[in-house]
């Protein structure tokens, strides 16, 4: 009985080494002296009666990646868009806990959801720019917030998309509709959206799983250049995606009443090497999930 | 084995073409009779086409000449009166019965609005009447105006509910998430995203509204004489159809078919204009569904 066990652990261990290889290294950059960021701290979120998450905390590290990964349903969307309130679209959610940005807790009534959404920009899954020019896209964040000269608007719109990585391809087509772009230009073009209102964390939600590989890589390699002047929070299921671009990793998953709950979270390398919980090396050897 | 699945191909043909047959001789049934009208208005209507047909006021009966330049305005006024009313009303609130479907007034506006379509106009033009022509103690281009917003509501709300909800959610949230404001996110992304449907609905309600006689016999009245003021009758393109092809004369007859065509024309015309507008902010904008 015992011998079973432990010839499974070895065979667990090898397909973990095999996995390792088959990957781009792992990245080991994660800096624990970083200041927090975001601290996620006892969160549950509900959906009616139905608790969606529960007890989740979490640390998000400034100037670094956090990926969230785990199996479909197990809450990581949720948890991601709890950090900008765009949970409070749906009307029967209710989030408890604390969220604290800084030192401000986003949860506390009062808090505007408007400022909120400022301070934490958002990627989503699929490109969604607006049918209007490339220009008008990038433009819409800074005049919500009153910025109307041209000159600085045009400013603003440039290094949006320079930091977006996006400026060489549409530089002369500026008045051309987002939607004329291509899917990989697309996105980055909402990532330019998003830059453009200067928020301090941006979070991303698998925003690259409806784009093709070349384009995937060129999103992941922003993100390493955004991780300079942004914290940047990555929802995906994609666990080699995790393992290349993210600093921190947390793993989640559904416990018996089918709420998401956080298993294990440490530094991305950590999870993929040596996990504590057997459910996330299980995950992330892609036995299950 | 092999036999069977001859004649299974055999048989899958026959029905293949078959069906396709039912559905063109559909198609034709529909479309015959609107080419026969259309050919029919045109060969009737064209003669007494002249270019003071468009230029002139209507002239007694076996007085040569003459034309509906009367009708034409009256037309422009109340339909234009109409569509002012209409349009701002009718988009507000389809977009509030879009972005509020389940509310209690969003279900309530669109079942009034069906039962409002559902309505004939020769009701709304007796309930314009009642409301403002009795009181007014006289007819006039205003009521007329009036009943025809009455008949574009609904077509309008209808439309524009949905194709404000064609409008993908995604476009809505990433407004909200840039930190608009859910009134800033409705008018500058979601109301232009669905602006070329709503500009259809537009369209289908003025070419509804252009042919309206009946409500015309109680609010517009008609008017031989040349009137640009709302508070004065005035008379309308399909009320002028019907009072020349109900009188016994031939001239007035050729005139009713000349007056149709030009309302079919205005009409088609509209409906080229709108496809333009749309094509070129297609053109500009691209599609959401592109």
């Amino acid at each position: 009985m015992s011998t079973q066990t432990s010839a499974q652990k070895d065979t667990g261990k090898a397909a973990l080494m095999m996995t390792m290889q088959l990957m781009s290294p792992i990245k080991n950059d994660a800096n624990d002296n970083a200041l927090l960021k975001i601290e996620v701290k006892g969160l549950n979120v509900y959906y009616g009666k139905f608790r969606a998450l529960n007890g989740i905390n979490l640390d998000v590290r400034e100037n670094q990646i956090t990926a969230i990964i785990g199996p479909s349903g197990c809450g990581k969307s949720t948890l991601l868009r709890s950090l900008n309130r765009m949970n409070d679209l749906i009307p029967i959610c209710r989030a408890e806990g604390e969220i604290i940005l800084d030192k401000d807790n986003l949860l506390a009534p009062g808090m505007d959801v408007v400022d909120i959404r400022r301070r934490v920009g958002m990627v989503f899954q699929r490109p969604n720019p607006f049918p209007k020019s490339i220009y008008d896209n990038v433009a819409y964040g800074p005049r919500l917030y009153g910025i109307r000269r041209k000159a600085d608007l045009d400013g603003i719109v440039e290094k949006s998309i320079r930091q977006a990585a996006l400026w060489d391809e549409v530089k002369d087509k500026l008045q051309q509709s987002g939607l004329s772009l291509s899917g990989g230009q697309q996105q980055r073009l909402c990532i330019a959206r998003a830059l453009a209102v200067e928020p301090e964390v941006i979070l991303m939600d698998e925003p690259a799983s409806a784009l093709d590989p070349i384009s995937t890589l060129k999103i992941e390699e922003l993100m390493q250049e955004l991780k300079q002047d942004y914290t940047i929070v990555i929802v995906t299921h994609n666990m080699q995606q995790a393992a290349r671009v993210s600093d921190y990793t947390a793993m989640m998953m559904i416990d018996e009443q089918r709420a998401g709950r956080m298993i294990e979270y440490d530094q991305t390398n950590i999870i993929f090497t040596r996990p504590k919980d057997k459910r996330t090396e299980d995950y992330v050897t892609g036995r299950f999930g | 084995m092999n036999n069977h699945s001859v004649r299974l191909r055999a048989k899958r043909k026959t029905v293949n073409i078959l069906m396709l047959s039912l559905t063109a001789v559909a198609t034709l049934l529909v479309i015959a009779p609107l080419l026969w009208i259309l050919g029919y208005v045109i060969r009737q209507g064209l003669p007494a086409i002249t270019p003071q047909f468009f230029t002139k006021l209507p002239t007694p009966v076996g007085v040569a000449g003459g034309g509906i330049l009367n009708s034409l305005l009256g037309s422009l006024m109340t339909v234009g009166l109409g569509l002012a009313i209409a349009a701002p009303i009718g988009v507000l609130t389809g977009l509030y019965a879009a972005t509020h479907p389940d509310a209690p007034l969003g279900v309530f506006v669109r079942f009034g609005t069906d039962v409002i379509a559902g309505v004939p106009s020769i009701v709304m033009g007796i309930f314009a009447y009642t409301l403002i022509v009795l009181p007014q103690r006289h007819f006039s281009a205003f009521s007329g105006g009036v009943v025809l917003a009455f008949i574009m509501l609904p077509i309008i709300i209808r439309t524009t509910d949905e194709m404000i909800r064609l409008v993908p959610a995604s476009l809505r949230e990433a407004s909200l998430s840039l930190g608009a404001a859910e009134w800033k996110t409705t008018f500058s992304v979601i109301l232009p995203a669905a602006l070329n449907g709503v500009i259809t609905g537009a369209m289908l309600a003025i070419a509804r509204a252009a042919g309206e006689a009946a409500p015309m016999l109680f609010t517009a009245f008609g008017n031989p004489f040349l009137n640009i003021n709302f508070n004065q009758p005035v008379a309308t393109l399909p009320h002028t159809i019907f009072v020349y092809a109900i009188s016994p004369y031939n001239d007035w007859h050729a005139k009713a078919w000349a007056t149709a065509l030009v309302l079919i024309t205005l009409v088609l015309l509209l409906n080229v204009l709108a496809r333009l507008i749309i094509w070129w902010r297609t053109r500009l904008l691209g599609s959401i569904r592109g």
